[in-house]
């Protein structure tokens, strides 16, 4: 009944290669994007948009980034949390050493640079592959994590090491600093989300993301069709890095506003985004969305059903987080190890048949 | 599948909130990860004072208190989230017992108007009340501390031209008393050697090597959790002169230097509070909490460092509770009230005995101007044979000559960064 291509016909070759070809797939995309845009802004509170929209938004891009990389292109990357570093402390370098320019530019300026630190770490790819790039990417993730930490120039020399956002606003209304409305933080980070999420769907189903893909299947194959290898691995680490670079920024500036590189940017936040392209899905946009939703939203909601309905002492809950995220990470390895993305996808044909699978 | 679970969040959060008729100290404790060792028994203190406030006094001024207690795992991120989930409930003093949570918190509460006390910790120039409104680290901070040491050693012989090494923790917290230090070695004379340790510091092996080489005549250490106690075992292994060794406050509770059993003898640490179970308020805690079955945690943490610490924590915001209720003349106080009563805050030893303390801390008292206290300073060491920790110097004073100019210069350049204008209104 649902999801089904009967009487939906398409008459030209776009409508035929568009994103969502089934028409209900469309509309329920575009009530998504309604209801984020138009509704959720007005029930926004402050805890809310801290504990929940803010960082579910920002690891979005961050899997969005990892999983152009990891799950299109097939290089392992574990120096997700050194590139979000970078675009971290771009962005701060920036506000503070242009504090004329909007904010918006910085953070696009901030995902820039860290394409281009992301490019550099990315040549080694070429020789090395499987465990052996991980381990390469692990390198970088610790060097860059010292680096930020031994090189005072990079926060302004201040005494204790820490970077903190300044207030700067996009059409006069505050996005960073403490004085923020929550819908405007909110709608600030939507809008590099949706933007982030349109760009890598398109480059993906692109020739770009095709040559990724077929350097992921096997990459000799790859070279043999003609695919240049240089190419489809370089960019595929420029456009990863760059999106990661983007959601440093946002973590910096919009989310945390202060920021201890060691403390916040470490190696756990590199497997952290890992675990949410597992989970949510190699190679799959949506999978980005849901394994980010996946890991920002149960923790929190294990804590206000452990501490605040059952009352139970937080360390108690605090354990017990990391048994049940833990066991369901396994479950979900062992049923599913497409990810979520593969749930979805497995939902959207049973319904497409409903009610009648003969 | 956003929306949905907002909206369970939303109703999850609602059922939570109970009736506000009570005076609300949310307590952002770490009972797990790497710290959780120096979290717990603090989280302890805390909440076994004012568990104490409420069945001996009835709580403060006629208003029972309520510990709300939210678990960070001293990360910053659920630090945000214990914050802003617990802001909403008349929540009146933040003590997160983390810099790096700290430094997110300074912007935020100032704009929530609640204050915060980061007693010993957080962001030094906060002691500048004209600049941090709503920030107080009274009564003695990582500088004090740093100068403490310093003069502790001059008071045990010349130290110019000796060599003295500070072993930190990579972070804003080991990073803070640097420059003082740096000021106070071009002062008298003393080489300074810098060694860092990247978290958690659980291997610190080429650290010790370095010290080993070079042989300073001190060394001095900020260190926090588990790095404490392998450095202790590393000083140990390496033969350190154990005297010769002195940590912050945050490297001298129980669980840095039982690892190291009798090798750990003679251990020193700052402190800016008494130590151990020896005041007539433990009689209290033993008949009102622990006996009564209503002791935080385990229960087994009473009396230990990081305990009083704890306890203290609470003694002062507790009073600093009351000095408020008398300001404003009510006794259901708001945290705008409790800013006022913090900034008018004195604590003499007269109040200290008759809340059971005495001699429990140094005297002083708070003013727009200084949020910092007087930064008194005393060094206690370590009996591996008993067992304690015992003072050995008294609460002296901090060489402010060296500290208030830094205090001045790092505030301003904050208050410069976000736009502050300094004064006392």
């Amino acid at each position: 009944m649902l999801y089904r291509e009967a009487g939906d016909f398409s008459t030209t070759y776009p409508q035929d290669s568009q994103t969502f070809p089934i028409k209900f797939d469309r509309y329920r995309y575009y009530v998504v994007l309604a209801v984020a845009v138009l509704v959720l802004p007005f029930v926004m509170t402050d805890y809310l948009v801290n504990s929940i929209f803010l960082p579910f938004l920002i690891y979005a891009i961050a899997a969005i980034g990892l999983n152009i990389l990891t799950g299109y292109c097939g290089q392992v990357s574990l120096g997700t949390g050194g590139f979000m570093a970078v675009g971290a402390y771009a962005c701060y370098k920036l506000m503070t050493a242009f504090p004329d320019v909007n904010i918006f530019f910085h953070v696009i300026l901030a995902g820039g640079i860290t394409a281009l630190v992301g490019t550099a770490f990315g040549l080694p790819s070429l020789r090395i592959k499987g465990f052996y790039l991980a381990v390469a990417t692990l390198a970088a993730q610790f060097f860059l994590v010292w680096l930020f930490n031994k090189v005072s120039w990079f926060y302004n020399y201040s005494a204790s090491g820490q970077i903190n956002a300044p207030e700067r606003s996009v059409f006069g209304i505050e996005v960073t600093g403490p004085n923020t409305e929550a819908w405007a933080t909110y709608l600030f980070c939507l809008v590099f989300t949706v933007g982030a999420a349109i760009i890598a769907r398109n480059l993906t189903r692109g020739s770009v993301g095709r040559q990724w893909m077929a350097i992921r299947d096997m990459d000799i194959a790859a070279e043999i069709i003609g695919v240049n290898p240089l190419k489809a691995k370089l960019t595929a680490f420029a456009v990863s890095s760059f999106f990661v670079g983007i959601s440093g920024a946002l973590f910096f500036a919009v989310y945390l506003g202060a920021v201890e590189v060691g403390e916040v940017f470490g190696i756990t936040k590199s497997f952290l985004v890992l675990f949410m392209i597992i989970i949510g899905g190699l190679g799959s946009i949506f999978g980005a969305f849901a394994g980010a939703a996946f890991l920002v939203v149960l923790p929190v909601l294990l804590k206000l059903v452990g501490v605040d309905l059952l009352g139970w002492p937080t360390d108690i809950v605090a354990h017990f987080q990391l048994v049940i995220v833990g066991g369901l990470i396994i479950v979900f390895l062992i049923l599913e190890p497409h990810g979520l993305a593969q749930l979805w996808r497995v939902a959207k044909e049973k319904l497409r048949l409903w009610p009648f699978p003969h | 599948m956003k929306m949905k679970l907002g909206t369970m969040a939303v109703a999850g959060l609602m059922a939570a909130s109970p009736v506000m008729a009570d005076l609300v100290f949310p307590s952002l404790s770490y009972r797990t990860g790497p710290y959780a060792a120096g979290g717990i028994p603090f989280a302890d203190g805390y909440a076994d004072y004012f568990t104490l406030l409420n069945e001996r006094d009835g709580g403060i001024g006629g208003i029972e208190t309520r510990v709300l207690e939210c678990e960070t795992g001293y990360n910053t991120e659920k630090g945000v989230e214990c914050y802003e989930s617990t802001k909403g409930e008349g929540s009146l003093i933040y003590q997160p017992l983390s810099t790096g949570i700290t430094y997110q918190l300074i912007p935020k509460t100032t704009a929530d108007g609640i204050p915060m006390h980061t007693m010993g910790y957080g962001r030094t120039s906060a002691a500048n009340g004209e600049v941090f409104s709503h920030t107080f680290n009274y009564p003695a901070n990582y500088w004090n501390g740093a100068s403490g040491a310093i003069n502790y050693l001059m008071s045990q012989g010349d130290i110019a031209g000796k060599k003295i090494a500070l072993v930190y923790h990579n972070s804003a917290y080991g990073k803070e008393p640097i420059r003082t230090l740096e000021e106070l070695s071009e002062k008298h004379g003393f080489e300074l050697m810098l060694v860092a340790v990247d978290h958690p510091g659980q291997e610190q092996k080429s650290q010790w090597l370095q010290i080993r080489r070079e042989r300073p005549d001190n060394v001095i250490m900020y260190g926090w959790g588990v790095m404490n106690q392998v450095a202790v075992q590393e000083a140990a292994n390496i033969r350190y002169p154990m005297e010769n060794f002195i940590g912050i406050w945050w490297s001298g509770s129980e669980n840095d230097v039982l690892p190291a059993g009798d090798a750990a003898n003679g251990y020193k640490a700052l402190t800016f509070h008494g130590v151990g179970s020896d005041f007539p308020v433990f009689d209290d805690i033993q008949k009102y909490v622990v006996d009564a079955g209503k002791a935080a945690g385990s229960g087994d943490q009473i009396g230990t460092v990081l305990y009083n610490r704890g306890l203290y924590a609470a003694m002062l915001a507790a009073e600093a509770a009351k000095t408020a209720q008398e300001i404003h003349g009510t006794a259901d106080i708001t945290p705008a009230m409790m800013r006022d009563g913090m900034e008018a805050l004195e604590i003499t030893e007269a109040k200290m005995t008759e809340l059971g303390l005495p001699g429990f801390g140094p005297e002083f008292n708070v003013s727009c101007q200084n949020h910092g206290g007087p930064g008194l300073v005393g060094m206690t060491q370590w009996d591996a044979s008993a067992g304690t920790w015992s003072l050995v110097s008294d609460f002296s004073a901090s060489d402010m000559e060296v500290i208030q100019p830094l205090i001045d210069e790092d505030s301003a350049a904050y208050a410069n960064e976000s736009g502050i204008e300094a004064s006392c209104n």
